[in-house]
């Protein structure tokens, strides 16, 4: 028999999990029964996160836009759509629409997937996580908070209440290839931004990585070929932007693609993603 | 918890409930847009598949597969499986108390392994408990000791290696010497090509019910394509009688092919009659990878020569099909891989070999469009390199080589039905291009989709055209018949009610709305009431495959609908005391054309009239040891001209239109006909850019839809289709199968597509993207 708690709030949530020793969060369970399906996950106890409200808040401010954990991927696609562009993006690519009201962003988080298409965005722009336990909050780096294959620094008694993703003034984008239209793994994907205030480039690349992967030769590189008040670059940089980036990656040969065929994958959207971001800014 | 999901997750359905077959229709006519009864249902979530079987206290079967391509079993101890509370029974090969194979053409495929295993997925033992839970456990709890050999997964070292089965390794060559094997052309062409393994990928996974009944028999509710050659091969291993399996049509999800082999239905009936238990069973989506059959993978080489103004001269091919471990239905693909190997064209000259041996793979059989599928991608290629070649338009070529009523086959066979190749032609390139891509418009429409890969200077535009031919129904001598039996009788308000009992298998096909609309045109009936189809009921109506039914079921309906007629014309000829032609027969109305005395139907259906006949199409023959003989029934011809944008820099592809003659014959449902050709150029677009079943040395890498990809809406082309119909002498009602051609040359057209829009030879399905990313300009 399986327990299943039904908090109503974040405290319950947390006092659930400390109560049932191996009990396991459920959100909308696009990963978490897909799981159970295949018998990889048999969990004693479920802590189901429906119910929550709280984690279903957003508030955008000037500064920073703040996303409970079980914000869906159609609360991105649709209410928050262009609220952060490149998370929109990166939320319409996901799965299909059945896949995409039931998704949260806390539970892409939590699964830590290479192939997690909110990762490299908010890595791209420096989001980070909140997370409470039954000593309270804290809050981590999206970098510190991912830290192998479906790996995380979450602990067993902890989870994830929201996500802050700084406002950044100036253009982003996320791009991502997979062999089919919709619907679809990613064989590798990136998320490039450009920050006018600090006249910065960040670029993090998906599914050719362990984690989600930054790219600062790269970005050093683009920031410094970039014309900041025209908002444009030589086209030889673009290219060499996505060339820097793609030597960076370290990507696997697997049944979906091969790590030679991905390399080639991130140069192009690397070079095709920055080339959009000054058009849009330009 | 997870006993509630599993009752959540289930309708209440009784078996008689989920056939899903039972249906009246208001009588529309041949020719007519007839409405599915089955389309709202389906669409709703409320049609009753084989998976919703549900009966009060049954068990739940599992079976145990083989992770290892090819491995000796040592022993197998079911002991500790049987020792788990709620086990009711776990059996393995030595439990078969009758044939202990199976297979649709030749037994030679073990219910459940023996001594040794010869493909990942091979069942082992089955196993029946309470709850599914508990029958998955068990199946883990058997400890089978295997000692793993080497596969043999090249099929083209099949021949020269040791027999990895006691048929050895050669399931058949089949040569085809047509006219003078030394002619030559002055134009050349030569190309080698490769199909990649293709899965059927229907969403209803396998699923079924065995009951146990009272007379030591069982009845099976399952869904299949064809009930008799099912129950059949339960029978035999069961060894019992065949009245006393009886076999149910259960709402069948789709099949493609893949439901012609027997996959569940021994192990269900064997665990029902051990255990006296009713026990479901239902594939999970990865298990039914393992479950079926594929479509056979190729290896071709082809060689052309023409004439230095395009015209055929000969055609040297040799064909290479992987059957995978077992024979399931490989020795007729690989007939029609061979036969139809030039194409839809005049070949007066032909030396061709068609291979198809036994490998460690995954067995492979019937899938839509059966051979015909695998050597399109390499006639057509080879007719585009031949355009090339010469300097002319590959459209063109391909008219001025076109077949024509009269010409010969490379089997020698005179083509003695409709050959409208010319007017499919005519039609596929006759239709608007689609507009150039709009760079305003929305990104998502672009090769890459909704991942937003592409902008509009990384795009180019390619157009391909393609051309296929099939034939429909079994060939070679193969008896190819179906049943159907009607029934007659008044409804309560005297209105005449007709019941038609067949066991054809619905499976998508629409034979539910054609059984009305038959009856309706033959005897102008509003009230037709389709009875379950069932192995107890109606003899054989064969398989619902080979894009057969319309005219074989549809034919054997026909002529019981006659056979009513003359059964009311002679009651009503008794009744008058007059000679049978001075009966006039009306809808629901008898006249006598000298007296002009009348009768309503109703007064002459006291008791109901019932009959039942047979149809059997025209015998076909055996081919020669040159391949050469009759050994066709009829042809259909499609041409298919594909629209892609293709990014290079990714290698991704958007597919923006196919357009399509389609010889039909004649289109008895215009609507239905569109469904299918849709459905099939979705399935050609799949085997052309991304459905592929991934082997590492015989493991399946892929079983399941996340790695396994189909097209989606985004990936779909508009269709544009055009039915091209000059009836078929001999067909009822003139009608053609339609089933199979829109899979078939839509894929090689789309693949002539991407070949234009980059240039590269691209001679291997599905196309990856790093074919065509990583492809070296050059060539
Ligand atoms: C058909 C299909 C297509 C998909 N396509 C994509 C795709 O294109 N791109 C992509 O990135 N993903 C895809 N996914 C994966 C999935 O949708 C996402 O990872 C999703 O965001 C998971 O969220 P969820 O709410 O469903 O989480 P669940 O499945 O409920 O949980 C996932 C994991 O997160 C944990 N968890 C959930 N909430 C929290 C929390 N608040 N704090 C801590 N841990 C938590 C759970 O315990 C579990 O381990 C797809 C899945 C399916 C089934």
């Amino acid at each position: 028999m399986v327990r299943i708690a039904r908090p109503v709030t974040v405290d319950e949530a947390v006092e659930a999990l400390s109560e049932e020793p191996g009990a396991q969060l459920l959100a909308g369970g696009t990963d978490f029964c897909v799981e159970v399906n295949f018998g990889h996950r048999r969990p004693p106890a479920v802590v189901a996160l429906r119910r929550v409200d709280e984690l279903t808040h957003r508030e955008v401010t000037d500064e920073v836009v703040t996303l409970g954990a079980g914000v869906t991927y159609s609360d991105l696609v649709g209410p928050l759509s262009g609220v952060v562009p490149a998370l929109t993006a990166a939320a319409r690519s996901v799965g299909s629409p059945q896949i995409r009201n039931a998704g949260t962003i806390g539970g892409n988080l939590a699964t830590a997937s290479p192939a997690g298409d909110t990762l490299p965005v908010l890595a791209a722009l420096g989001a980070r996580v909140g997370l409470r336990g039954p000593g309270g909050e804290r809050t981590v780096a999206l970098e510190d908070l991912v830290t192998g294959v479906k790996r995380t620094s979450i602990r067993p008694d902890e989870l994830i209440v929201e996500v802050a993703v700084p406002r950044v003034r100036g253009s982003q984008q996320f791009v991502k290839v997979g062999t089919r239209n919709a619907m679809v793994i990613a064989i590798a994907s990136a998320a490039v931004v450009l920050d006018r205030d600090r006249r910065e480039v960040r670029c993090a690349l998906g599914s050719v990585a362990p984690v989600p992967l930054r790219v600062p030769l790269a970005e050093a590189s683009m920031a410094d070929a970039i014309d900041w008040e025209r908002m444009a670059a030589p086209a030889a940089a673009l290219t060499s932007f996505g060339e820097i980036a793609a030597e960076a990656a370290a990507p696997i040969s697997d049944h979906r693609s091969t790590a030679a065929y991905r390399r080639r994958a991130v140069a192009v959207i690397c070079e095709r993603a920055m080339r959009r971001c000054l058009r849009d800014a330009g | 918890m997870a006993r509630d999901n599993v009752v959540a997750g289930a309708t209440s359905a009784p078996p008689g409930e989920a056939t899903g077959t039972a249906t009246a229709t208001v009588a529309p006519r041949v020719g007519d847009d007839a409405p599915r009864p089955d389309g709202i249902p389906k669409a709703t979530g409320r049609f009753a598949f084989s998976s919703d079987l549900w009966i009060d206290g049954m068990l739940w079967g599992r079976t145990l597969r083989s992770p290892h391509p090819a491995a000796r079993v040592r022993s197998i101890d079911v002991a500790p499986a049987l020792a788990l509370p709620g086990v009711w029974a776990v059996l393995t090969a030595a439990d078969v108390p009758g044939r202990p194979t199976f297979g649709l053409e030749v037994p030679d495929q073990p219910v459940l392994a023996g001594d040794v295993v010869r493909y990942h997925g091979e069942p082992v033992a089955a196993v029946a408990a309470d709850h599914p839970e508990t029958a998955r456990a068990a199946a883990e709890a058997v400890i089978v000791d295997y000692e793993p050999l080497t596969p043999l997964v090249d099929p083209a070292a099949a021949l020269g290696s040791p027999p990895i089965h006691p048929d050895g390794n050669l399931f058949r060559h089949l040569p085809i010497r047509h006219g003078d094997p030394g002619a030559t052309g002055t134009v050349v062409v030569e190309g080698e090509y490769e199909v990649g393994m293709q899965d059927q990928a229907f969403l209803g996974p396998e699923s079924g019910l065995a009951v146990p009944a009272d007379d030591g028999g069982v009845d099976l509710y399952v869904a299949t394509q064809w009930l008799h050659v099912d129950r059949d091969q339960v029978a035999a291993s069961l060894g019992l009688p065949v009245e006393r399996v009886r076999l149910h049509l259960a709402g069948v999800g789709g099949a493609f092919g893949g439901r012609e082999d027997v996959s569940l239905q021994i192990h269900l009936c064997l665990l029902a009659l051990r255990t006296g238990r009713p026990v479901k069973m239902v594939y999970s989506r990865d298990e039914s990878f393992f479950g079926h059959v594929h479509r056979h993978p190729a290896r071709m080489w082809y060689r052309h020569h023409a004439t230095a103004e395009g015209d055929l001269v000969k055609i040297e091919a040799r064909i290479l099909l992987d059957g995978g471990a077992y024979l399931s239905s490989s020795n007729a693909v690989i007939s029609n891989a061979a036969c139809f190997a030039p194409g839809p064209y005049r070949v007066p000259n032909a030396v061709i070999d068609g291979y198809v041996v036994r490998t460690n793979n995954p067995p492979c059989g019937a899938m839509r469009g059966f051979g015909s599928v695998q050597v399109c991608y390499g006639h057509e290629a080879q007719m585009d390199k031949l355009a090339a070649a010469i300097g002319v338009d590959p459209v063109a070529l391909r008219a001025r080589n076109a077949l024509h009523r009269g010409d010969r086959l490379v089997t020698g066979q005179v083509l003695t039905g409709a050959v409208p190749v010319r007017e499919v032609i005519r039609a596929a390139a006759a239709r608007p291009l689609p507009a150039p891509a709009d760079p305003d418009g929305p990104v998502i429409a672009r090769p890459g989709g909704a991942g937003l890969t592409a902008d509009p200077e990384d795009i180019t535009r390619g157009v391909g055209f393609a051309l296929s031919i099939k034939n429909v129904a079994y060939s070679e001598g193969y008896d190819d018949y179906a049943t159907a039996r009607l029934r007659l009788e008044a409804g309560a308000g005297g209105e005449p009610v007709a019941t038609v009992v067949v066991a054809t298998a619905e499976v998508g096909q629409g034979f539910v709305t054609l059984a009305g609309q038959i009856v309706g045109e033959e005897l102008g009936v509003e009230r037709v009431v389709l009875a379950p189809a069932g192995t107890a009921e109606v003899g054989s109506a064969g398989s619902s495959s080979a894009s057969r039914q319309t005219w074989v079921s549809g034919g054997a309906l026909q002529l019981a609908c006659a056979a009513v007629r003359a059964e009311l014309v002679s009651r009503a000829a008794s009744k008058w005391a007059c000679p049978t032609d001075a009966v006039e027969v009306s809808p629901g109305a008898l006249r006598r054309s000298d007296t002009l005395e009348r009768a309503g139907w109703a007064e002459l259906l006291h008791p109901p009239i019932e009959v039942e006949e047979v149809y059997h199409h025209r015998p076909t023959r055996a081919l020669d040891a040159d391949g050469q003989g009759d050994a066709h029934l009829a042809m259909m011809f499609a041409a298919h001209r594909a629209v892609v944008d293709v990014d290079r820099g990714l290698g991704l592809v958007r597919v923006v239109q196919v357009a399509t003659g389609q010889d039909v014959g004649r289109a008895l449902n215009p609507l239905q006909v569109t469904g299918q050709i849709e459905g099939g150029i979705a399935q050609g677009v799949g085997l052309a850019v991304m459905e592929e079943i991934v082997l590492d040395t015989g493991r399946v890498r892929n079983p399941s839809f996340t790695d396994y990809l189909i097209p989606t809406t985004l990936d779909m082309p508009v269709v544009d289709a055009v039915l091209v119909q000059e009836p078929e002498p001999g067909a009822p009602y003139g009608a053609k199968g339609v089933g199979e051609p829109p899979a078939i040359s839509s894929g090689p057209a789309v693949l002539a597509a991407i070949r234009d829009a980059t240039g590269l030879p691209l001679s291997r399905v599905p196309v990856r993207p790093a074919d065509i990313a990583l492809a070296d300009p050059s060539g």
